[in-house]
């Protein structure tokens, strides 16, 4: 049984906070996509920056969620996902816009974005410095020790607020877009819009407004990935940039252009690369007697080293784009 | 004062001309039809109407007004619906929510014109919660239409819309713009099936090189042996 609670504790919470951030993350990315046909690689920046304007302001506001009984970081997020949409669609129309008027090709704007992620993570490394940061500033971080109710259970599932807080707002987060883009003008215009940008045109659909809506959105969600992410670890410049990659591959693994395959994606990737660098040997603790020696005396039988989980999502993207490229709900191919 | 009343109309992509003065003139109850060979820019002509192609020369006016070099969206505010022939439905969209992306600028016409679209085309209340890229090529013209007609357009462009179908579904489409028109609003096609189509159309329009050969009603142009012997295939 402690075996279980450790597996728990290590790979079912961990792999959701992972998949979670991941999933947030990668349906930003797939919408800018769907829209305009292009990866967004400053995507992981913007996310940083969320993260960085909900710092500033918890530092500049600090008793802010006292009087809800939340911490201050997440009473300001929403002000944080305003400031940080309003950055995407700045950036758009200072970058993006007069590229596509142009008429580049979508490799153009990738690196376009690539040039905005080095000027984002710039900026900001100016600003914060190099270290990291905890968001908490006057809060506590608490940690809850959830005994087992069965015999023989020493160990307890360990949880803490800021993850409870992150299932809570990527379950809201993902059910608020479904009904948003099921439900809404606007977000039945973005999925046309992404089906046949000149049947949305020939139907009266604005598709500058769809451009800047779809920016908004995206930027509001990934200052929720950011935020969400630093508040489990600590806010650095980079925190997010490094994610890059993984959301990517979790995008594509859903089939890009495809927001639910982007979160299926997020916690696929998510759990594939906590369960790559899981220790298996404590769950074959139990079964040490009936087991040959040479696998109980391993002491990790990690498929890969934690140093080297980045290779997973790496991993993952190759086979998918080898054996089926456009993911798991058949997407557009890159 | 015709609806629609293009004259002289030049234009074409980068620099070449495809369409070298044509007329066109259709009344807000009358159904025009374009034939002609291929390349004889029929589809460019509607598309000039449409402003997806620049007009470098002549006009084109809307109930009297210009509206040449207008972009799409203002002119499906100004009463225009146009139907491409390829990708004429959002695939991954029901087709409800097709017909109502057409609506987009009037929301609040959705309800009222929703039900007169399924009555129109009975098939497609049936199946207005699947994907529009699942249903039978008839049918997707059907959703094409439906669309089109969300706006509340006075005149509706359609480009080869039985491009592609089998002879019966053919006539139902025929059919059905007959019944669209005889609701009030005027229609201006494209179509390759040219003896059917002029055989329901008020005006014909024969185009050859991008320029009018022959301008009548439908029924004197099938009546007339020039027209039959060059174009109808005898």
């Amino acid at each position: 049984m402690n075996e279980l609670v450790f597996f728990i504790n290590n790979v079912v919470i961990a792999g959701s906070v992972t998949g979670s951030i991941y999933a947030i993350g990668a349906v930003g990315v797939t919408l800018i996509f769907s829209i305009m046909r292009f990866a967004h690689f400053a995507h992981g920046d913007m996310m940083t920056f969320g993260a960085f304007m909900v710092l500033l302001l918890a530092s500049a506001f600090p008793g802010a969620g006292a009087a809800f009984g939340v911490p201050a970081a997440l009473v300001l997020l929403p002000v944080a996902m305003a400031l940080t949409a309003l950055l995407a669609v700045g950036i758009d129309r200072a970058f993006y816009k007069p590229l596509r008027a142009h008429g580049v090709k979508p490799i153009v704007l990738v690196i376009g974005s690539l040039g905005v992620t080095l000027m984002l993570q710039g900026l900001i490394r100016l600003f914060s410095g190099t270290g990291g940061q905890s968001l908490y500033v006057d809060d506590r971080k608490e940690i809850f020790r959830l005994a087992l109710p069965f015999e023989g259970v020493r160990v307890p599932v360990v949880i803490t607020e800021p993850q409870l807080w992150l299932f809570g707002i990527t379950l809201v987060t993902v059910v608020g877009l479904h009904l948003f883009l099921t439900r809404s003008r606007l977000g039945k215009a973005m999925r046309a819009m992404s089906d046949n940008p000149d049947l949305a045109q020939a139907s009266g659909i604005n598709t500058n407004t769809i451009v800047a809506v779809t920016w908004v959105i995206a930027g509001g969600l990934a200052a929720i990935a950011g935020t969400l992410l630093s508040l489990d670890v600590t806010f650095k410049p980079d925190l997010s940039f490094f994610l890059l990659l993984p959301i990517f591959a979790a995008a594509i693994v859903g089939g890009v252009g495809h927001p639910f395959g982007a979160v299926a994606g997020g916690f696929v990737v998510g759990f594939a690369e906590t369960l790559a660098v899981f220790n298996w040997s404590v769950l074959l603790r139990p079964f040490r007697d009936s087991l040959p020696e040479w696998l109980t005396q391993a002491g990790n039988l990690a498929f890969v080293g934690t140093e080297y989980k980045i290779v997973v999502p790496f991993f993952i993207l190759v086979v998918i784009l080898v054996w089926r490229p456009t993911g798991i709900f058949k997407g557009k191919v890159i | 004062m015709p609806l629609l009343d293009a004259r002289n109309v030049h234009g074409g992509y980068g620099g070449m001309n495809i369409l070298n003065g044509v007329d066109m003139a259709i009344e807000s109850d009358q159904i025009g039809v374009i034939v002609g060979p291929n390349g004889a820019g029929k589809s460019t002509m509607l598309k000039a109407v449409f402003g997806l192609l620049h007009v470098s020369q002549g006009e084109i006016l809307l109930r009297g007004e210009p509206i040449h070099n207008l972009p799409p969206n203002k002119l499906v505010q100004k009463g225009m619906g146009f139907v491409p022939q390829e990708n004429n439905v959002f695939p991954s969209l029901t087709v409800k929510e097709n017909l109502e992306m057409g609506a987009f600028l009037k929301p609040g016409n959705v309800k009222r014109m929703l039900a007169q679209v399924f009555e129109f085309f009975p098939p497609l209340h049936e199946k207005r919660h699947q994907p529009a890229g699942e249903l039978s090529g008839g049918q997707r013209q059907m959703v094409a239409m439906g669309r089109a007609l969300m706006a509340e357009p006075s005149l509706l462009l359609l480009d080869e819309p039985t491009a592609g179908l089998s002879p019966l579904y053919m006539n139902e489409i025929f059919e059905q713009v007959k019944r669209v028109n005889s609701a009030g609003v005027g229609i201006l096609m494209v179509e390759q099936n040219a003896k059917q189509a002029l055989g329901i159309a008020d005006k014909g329009f024969v185009l050859a090189a991008g320029q009018n050969r022959f301008t009548d009603t439908g029924a004197a142009l099938l009546a007339d042996p020039d027209v039959a012997k060059s174009f109808l295939g005898g």
